[in-house]
């Protein structure tokens, strides 16, 4: 595994329109593919609420049905807690296994900022220690602002600050991804 | 001082005056209405142009918190606020500090107020040493200081035999008793009326039944006694119908209400509104609505005030640890204006109850404009609206539940004795 | 009238009374002492959300049982905690109650539980402080105790999810309680149906039923059916005299036994705020027993203050 920080993908000259979106059923065989090497014994899987979550529960099946795995919501970790307030939303954290000594794949569908994932493994780590974190996630789309970098990921996608890529899913559980343009 | 009043729309009650009048003072008495006497030659005119002109108002209970509680109000301002409300004359409620049970004490207060000559100033005697409901006082002594009737204030006499022996005793010597009606047990700690409101902010209550019983038992002991009774603040629907029953069979009994009670229910305390605690407590809608009948009916002979200055520090508080009591004495007139206009009563029977009602509960010959009479006279704009608020307010005391609403109605001229002791100044204040 | 609850915005600022509160914000603090939940069973049982923020519990009436579980709440939201007796110093000297809330803003506290003997206290303090405080009513007076009436409707709906098809039954000192009247709001908001209070004449508020509840005098006519029995805590002082002739005649017409518990629901479950007066308003055979969840509502007391103190402490000016 290439342990080396990954280059933070630079502002695109020519942003991507959501007609050039990829496919997010072809991205998240890819990111199966990526993890499958990596599943040992120890390995957990933990996914951020929600579309890390959903990701979790598809992969599953494709890693291997009895791993153990969990959610997070990270709204009580999240750093705007000052400005925004708490998510309305928020749902339990689910990790019902011994975090102490699993390899943990923590698993989310877009990496932007670094934030949420920072949030995330201080609540794994008020869970216990993991032996291990790796992050894994679907698309990298640039413009991280803390020294965290998905290790894997499905696609290098660069936008800029005013796009908003979701994961979404279909009725029938299918993904797809959604970019927003932000109006100025 | 030769005054001329001209151009204004008089209403006195008494002389079922209500039309466009000029009224001529000299020497501090009415010389003249519609005409000036021969040879009068006016120093001071004033222009009461879409003024209303009246009697002076009669306030029947306005504590002036003299003696002992200058730091809430001193005579001076509070009669500068009587001035500015369009009264000129008021009853004090004797619970200040020393309680009003000494001669001396009476002729002190009223000694201070003469000197002051704002208003003028009826002190009500105690009727039991200390208010405490055991002894009573020297009420010919009393009386002679210038008392003008013995009440209990808010402290209601325990013991029924003291009260039937105070009764007996006024009446032997024809004195007015004043009692506000409360049966000391049921109102126990209580702070708000016993009703939904109460229940829902789990304030401790004061039942309707506090009132009727103690009404009952005052009009059987004024019954068998023959003493002149004076009912203060009315506040329940039951309550009226006792007094209307008992005038209806011609026993000598008057009440009043205040204003406060005549507008607002129980709902006005809303979230603990501390300037809504009252005494006695603000009922319901039915209450209230039957207190506005039985003041238009006539079976509640007046409206007062009841002027209570309470300082900030007393009512920054839990609502139950706050002290009871608004200010009112600059209320009476718009809070009556607006029960007329809401009540559609004419504006002659409203001032009725402020001027000629309390004047004959009081015994005095003033609340009238004939040619004669003290030139106490009540000057004011009826289409002024105005909001209350603190700043607004001559009163040492600031608090009243109507902080923040407008009225209608502002005092332009208070005359005492023939002299202008209040002219709104152009900027308002 | 504006909710002295509510920010501009609708957000909950102060936690007052559950009255007067949508349900859209009941639910949001329910669901969200969910996630607390699972918090408590952690390794580490703190989430950073009120780091470097300060909780005050002015208690003005003493009880330690209830200042505890705020203290909990707060440290586990990782908040600095100070606790004042009230009752025992300040006020005892005449210091106001703004002078002493005030003194402690100045010491940059950020958020107030107080407890009052006077109802109206928790709503006067809320008025008169800066705009960035939060106030929690930790009980005041007769009037409401919030956190204690959501805590109890967040353990019915763990154990009874369908709030639209319950009956619950208050037992006892109505008229004294401050829980009972948070119960009643919380449960007609959520949409409970049926709310019955069951207590003799002397202990009930007048017109009670205007809250929304049906009155019972007898307990074996009002425990019929239901699926919830919430008995209310009877004060010491109010069992001889005038409301009561006897802590033995009140447990004989209206204290909890298995036998009068028979005729609610079979999966009936019992509650108690506490703390308990055995053989007084329940029986220990009750109180202990198979439907008795007494002691699951103080855990999740925990949870639901936590709820509580994130919510406001996440809303804005």
């Amino acid at each position: 595994m290439n342990l080396s920080m990954p280059e933070n993908p630079s502002q695109p000259e020519n942003p991507p329109t959501s007609q050039t979106l990829p496919d997010a059923e072809i991205l998240f065989q890819q990111l199966a593919e990526k993890l499958k090497p990596l599943i040992s014994a120890d390995t957990a899987l933990v996914g951020i609420h929600s579309g890390g979550a959903w990701l979790v529960e598809r992969l599953l099946p494709l890693l291997g049905a009895n791993l153990p795995h969990g959610i997070l919501d990270v709204s009580f970790y999240r750093d705007d807690f000052a400005s925004r307030g708490l998510h309305k939303e928020n749902r339990p954290s689910q990790i019902p296994f011994a975090v102490q000594g699993h390899h943990i794949l923590l698993i989310d569908d877009v990496f932007y900022t670094g934030r949420t994932i920072r949030a995330a493994m201080n609540e794994l780590f008020d869970y216990g220690r993991p032996a291990s974190i790796t992050l894994a996630v679907l698309v990298n789309r640039g413009g991280r602002e803390l020294p965290i970098a998905p290790q894997i990921a499905a696609l290098e996608f660069p936008l800029v600050s005013t796009q908003n890529l979701q994961l979404l899913r279909h009725e029938d559980g299918r993904f797809y991804l959604r970019l927003e343009q932000e109006v100025a | 001082m030769n005054i001329h009043i001209q151009h204004g729309h008089l209403i006195d009650p008494k002389n079922k005056l209500d039309a466009r009048q000029d009224i001529f003072i000299s020497l501090g008495k009415v010389v003249g209405i519609g005409h000036a006497p021969d040879g009068f030659l006016a120093e001071q005119v004033i222009d009461a142009t879409n003024l209303i002109v009246c009697p002076g108002l009669i306030d029947l209970s306005a504590r002036l918190r003299e003696p002992g509680f200058e730091y809430k109000a001193t005579l001076e301002s509070e009669m500068l606020a009587a001035a500015a409300g369009g009264v000129t004359s008021l009853a004090c409620p004797p619970d200040t500090d020393p309680v009003l049970d000494e001669p001396g004490l009476v002729e002190m207060l009223k000694h201070r107020a003469k000197q002051l000559n704002l208003t003028h100033v009826y002190p009500l005697g105690a009727l039991t040493r200390q208010l405490q409901g055991k002894e009573l006082t020297e009420m010919c002594e009393l009386t002679e200081a210038g008392c003008v009737g013995f009440s209990q204030a808010d402290i209601a006499i325990t013991d029924t035999l003291v009260l039937f022996r105070a009764m007996q005793y006024a009446a032997t010597f024809g004195f007015t008793v004043w009692l506000r009606p409360e049966e000391t047990y049921l109102a126990k700690d209580g702070i708000a009326h016993d009703g939904e409101v109460a229940s829902r902010l789990g304030l401790r209550g004061i039942p309707a039944i506090a009132e009727t019983i103690a009404i009952t038992t005052i009009l059987r002991l004024a019954l068998e006694t023959g003493a002149k009774v004076h009912l203060c603040r009315l506040s329940t629907r039951e309550g009226v119908e006792l007094v209307r029953e008992a005038k209806t069979q011609g026993l000598n009994v008057t009440c009043d209400i205040s204003a406060n009670h005549l507008h607002l229910t129980e709902y006005d305390i809303g979230f603990f509104n501390a300037n809504c605690h009252l005494k006695p407590p603000l009922r319901s809608q039915r209450d209230r609505d039957a207190l506005s009948i039985g003041l238009a009916d006539g079976t509640i002979d007046a409206v007062c005030s009841d002027h209570t200055p309470v300082d900030d520090d007393a009512k920054l508080v839990p609502f139950a640890e706050a002290e009871a009591g608004a200010t009112g004495l600059e209320l009476l007139l718009p809070l009556s204006l607006k029960w007329a206009s809401e009540q559609k009563i004419p504006l002659s029977a409203a001032i009725a109850r402020l001027t000629t009602a309390p004047a004959q509960i009081l015994g005095l010959d003033a609340g009238h404009l004939s040619v004669g009479s003290n030139a106490d006279i009540c000057i004011f704009d009826p289409q002024h609206y105005w909001k209350i608020e603190a700043k607004s307010l001559i009163s040492q005391g600031k608090n009243t539940p109507f902080l923040g609403m407008e009225v209608a109605g502002k005092v332009r001229f208070t005359l005492l004795n023939g002299r202008v002791q209040f002219a709104l100044s152009p900027t308002g204040g | 009238m504006n909710n002295p609850q509510l920010n501009q915005d609708g957000q909950l600022k102060h936690l007052l009374s559950i009255e007067g509160l949508p349900k859209a914000i009941l639910k949001q603090i329910l669901d969200t002492a969910e996630s607390f939940v699972g918090v408590a069973e952690r390794e580490v049982k703190k989430v950073p959300l009120l780091r470097g923020k300060t909780v005050c519990n002015i208690f003005f009436e003493n009880s330690t049982r209830t200042r505890t579980t705020f203290e909990i709440a707060a440290k586990r939201l990782s908040a600095d905690v100070l606790n004042l007796n009230v009752g025992t110093s300040s006020q005892a000297k005449g210091e106001s109650i703004l002078d002493t809330v005030n003194n402690l803003i100045a010491m940059h506290a950020d958020m107030f539980v107080v407890r009052h003997s006077q109802s109206g206290a928790a709503h006067f303090i809320a008025q008169h402080v800066a705009p960035h405080i939060h106030v929690i009513n930790a009980g005041d007076g007769r009037h409401s105790h919030p956190t204690q009436g959501l805590l109890d409707v967040f353990t019915i709906r763990r154990y009874k999810p369908d709030m639209h098809n319950l009956r619950v039954a208050l037992v006892g000192d109505v008229l004294h309680s401050r829980v009972a009247r948070s119960e009643i709001h919380a449960l007609t908001t959520l949409g409970v149906p049926e709310i019955r209070v069951i207590a003799p004449k002397t202990l009930l508020p007048v017109q009670v039923e205007k809250l929304g509840v049906q009155v019972y005098h007898d307990m074996h006519e009002g425990l019929k059916g239901v699926d919830v029995v919430m008995m209310l805590r009877l004060q010491n002082e109010r069992m001889n005299g005038a409301l009561l002739p006897s802590a033995q005649e009140y447990f004989k017409t209206y204290g909890l036994t298995q036998e009068k518990l028979a005729l609610a629901h079979p999966d009936a479950i019992v509650m108690h705020p506490g703390p308990m007066n055995r053989g007084v308003e329940i029986d220990s055979a009750v109180a202990d027993g198979s439907q008795s969840v007494i002691l699951p509502q103080v855990t999740y007391g925990i949870a639901v203050r936590m709820a509580v103190m994130a919510i406001l402490a996440g809303s804005t000016i």
